[in-house]
């Protein structure tokens, strides 16, 4: 085990990648920086950091440092998935799938398919999402759900530097167009990654906490709030499953009706506002495949339904917190 | 000129090819016998094979909406791509595509598209991949006047000038984008290629009516980008002998308009004509070629009506590799 933090993971993951299949290549704004100005490339390596020393291993050809061209720079990865190469694009931020949105759901998305089945879309596209940095409406949203509505896409959410590592291989590995979404509020967090070179499937939940009462289902910076919501509610007897779902598509579907089996009780949180996400496809799920085995109405602790605003305390209020859950874990438990 | 009598042969039995095809669908939309939106590239043929006939597998096109001319340019069997038209799970790509998503990635076709202006930017990233792989391959991105409006091929003209990408950037101006004339929809004072230039390329401009015209300018344009010089921009002057979409009324035409064009800007007529003047192509040998691919079209429609339809459990097959 080696101790290293969220972004590091990624940097490190795709950098042994690079090194062992030479048809991974990196594109994206600043995935270099620098270049044109006085202080030269890899005076960025990338905003989050996560391209750091690409370039002068790798060279222009192989860490392509594009235009702000969100287009252009999915457009371009599946240009080059189509070709044959294994590109890695970096968004910055998961706000700007707005720009080059069809690029992603109408082209790389549907290749494969509109093809048939005659080739493969290997493309990954990284994006760091999430609130908490009081970046307000444009720079802090969950899309997650957005992404996951979308057939022919896979939709990617590692909650651990561990997770990164081996979803990230898996990303990279396969054949399909992979959305790689990276919380920004968990890039500076440390955890145990176990050596070697592990993958981890996709669509397999992880149990966090496990209990008999109440079952939490969670994605990204919201499962250490249920995590908190959960050990404090252990002190009380009250015993609470944690799953970090880790991938929307494809969904564990398995692990969640499971756990609803034993429990009986669902609460679902989501980072994203209510309508037409996660929160609601999940409490779908377990309403229709599990209704024998519900004893309380579902809850949905999600962010209201308005954009992510600015100020510190607005911001505060409109995520999801440890405390909403425990309040949602009360609700259910409280019923009848 | 410099074509062999064997390239001229082939080149016009691509372009009748190409005509044939589209004539016959026209026909087979009309009389209800397909489904779905198709767009017809009927009098824009000696640009696409212009183009293509100086190409092979290992480079890349990416087409448009209006895509079959590419496709065959290119290489794409008349049988399965007649058959994907007919939504056969014989066809191309299974019956899952259609006339506006017609591929065949080991020729080199990366698709045709439905989205106006999608497919410059793909064009991009297939040039980067052979830029990578050193061997003096290109990628080239077919557009209409209508895509040269989309912020999409803005970006993919200044992602490939900043990337040195071997990408050439071929503009085919038929002078409707839909259904709006090219006076009114381009701002550039009527002019396409002069947009290509001021993202800082090299640009050519020809007859697109003239297939020696689109052959000669392509020879220059891939000479200077498989050179290493970054990519370049053509813009081929033609015409579109139906409307945007089979069924398309053309209320927005001139008087006379179609028959003039099909009489004075028919590429395949023009073809005729060069060949005869120079004597290099006796007009019994086009004939007999124009009778021959009559046949195969022929041949390609009974195939198609004949071949097996798809099966509802087909819908979810390839969605994924894996999943």
């Amino acid at each position: 085990m080696t101790k290293m933090m969220y972004r590091d993971a990624v940097r490190s993951t795709i950098f042994e990648e690079m090194q062992r299949n030479e048809n991974v290549v990196v594109l994206g704004e600043d995935v270099v920086g620098g270049m044109g100005t006085a202080g030269g490339p890899e005076a960025i390596g990338g905003i989050w950091s996560t391209s750091t020393g690409f370039y002068d291993a790798f060279g222009p050809d192989r860490v392509i440092d594009t235009p702000i061209s969100e287009s252009a720079i999915v457009g371009a990865a599946g240009g080059l998935a189509l070709a044959g190469k294994r590109p890695v694009a970096e968004l910055m931020f998961a706000d700007f799938i707005g720009v080059s949105l069809d690029q992603i759901w109408n082209q790389i998305a549907k290749f494969r398919y509109m093809f048939g089945g005659k080739t493969t879309c290997p493309a990954v596209i990284r994006m760091a999402y999430g609130a908490g940095f009081n970046a307000a409406a444009q720079h802090s949203q969950s899309v997650h759900h957005i992404l996951t509505s979308m057939p022919g896409l896979k939709v990617v959410m590692p909650t651990t530097p561990a997770d990164v590592r081996g979803l990230l291989r898996e990303a990279l590995r396969g054949d399909d167009p992979v959305m790689f979404l990276e919380h920004k509020m968990l890039y500076g967090v440390e955890g145990e990654v176990p050596d070697g070179d592990y993958t981890i499937p996709f669509g397999h939940a992880k149990l966090t906490r496990a209990g008999e009462d109440v079952t939490l289902v969670a994605t990204g910076l919201m499962v250490s709030r249920c995590e908190a919501a959960a050990d404090a509610l252990a002190e009380e007897g009250i015993g609470c499953d944690v799953l970090d779902l880790r991938t929307t598509s494809p969904l564990d579907e398995e692990a969640i009706l499971d756990s609803v089996e034993v429990t009986g009780r669902l609460v679902v949180v989501d980072e994203a506002p209510q309508r037409c996400s996660l929160a609601t496809d999940i409490a779908a799920l377990a309403s229709e495949k599990a209704f024998a085995s519900l004893r309380a109405p579902i809850q949905m602790v999600t962010a209201p339904h308005s954009p992510i605003p600015f100020a510190l305390e607005l911001e505060q209020a409109y995520l999801p917190s440890a405390d909403k859950v425990q309040a949602a874990v009360r609700k259910v438990l409280d019923w009848r | 000129m410099q074509l062999s009598r064997e390239e001229l042969l082939q080149a016009y039995r691509r372009m009748k090819v190409i005509r044939e095809f589209e004539e016959r669908l026209h026909v087979e939309i009309a009389t209800g016998q397909i489904a779905g939106f198709t767009h017809l590239y009927c009098g824009q043929e000696a640009v696409a094979v212009g183009v293509c006939e100086h190409l092979d597998a290992s480079d890349k096109i990416v087409s448009t909406h209006r895509g079959h001319g590419h496709c065959l340019a290119k290489g794409c069997d008349v049988d399965g791509m007649m058959k994907e038209i007919y939504g056969s799970r014989e066809g191309l790509c299974n019956g899952k595509g259609g006339s506006m998503h017609i591929a065949d990635v080991d020729k080199g076709m990366l698709g045709a598209n439905g989205i106006v202006g999608a497919g410059a930017p793909i064009a991009v990233g297939a040039a980067l991949s052979l830029k990578l792989d050193g061997q003096g391959k290109v990628a080239i991105t077919f557009s209409g006047d209508g895509a040269c409006n989309q912020g999409t091929t803005f970006e993919a003209m200044n992602l490939a000038v900043v990337t040195k990408a071997p990408c050439i950037f071929v503009f085919e101006n038929n002078h409707y984008s839909e259904h709006t004339g090219f006076e009114y929809a381009v701002g550039t004072n009527k002019d396409i290629a002069s947009r290509a230039e001021a993202f800082g390329m090299k640009v050519w401009r020809a007859d697109g009516t003239d297939f020696f015209a689109v052959y000669e300018t392509m020879r220059d344009v891939l000479e200077y980008v498989r050179d290493g010089n970054g990519p370049a921009a053509v813009e081929f002057d033609t015409e579109r002998f139906f409307g945007h979409f089979e069924g398309d009324p053309q209320n927005y035409r001139g008087k006379g308009e179609l028959e003039r064009i099909r009489a004075e800007r028919d590429c395949l007529t023009n073809f005729r004509q060069k060949v005869a003047d120079a004597k290099l192509l006796e007009g019994t040998v086009l004939d007999a070629i124009d009778e021959e691919v009559l046949d195969q079209i022929d041949a390609a429609v009974d195939a198609a009506r004949a071949a097996e339809r798809p099966q509802a459990e087909d819908v979810l097959t390839n969605v994924y590799v894996t999943y």
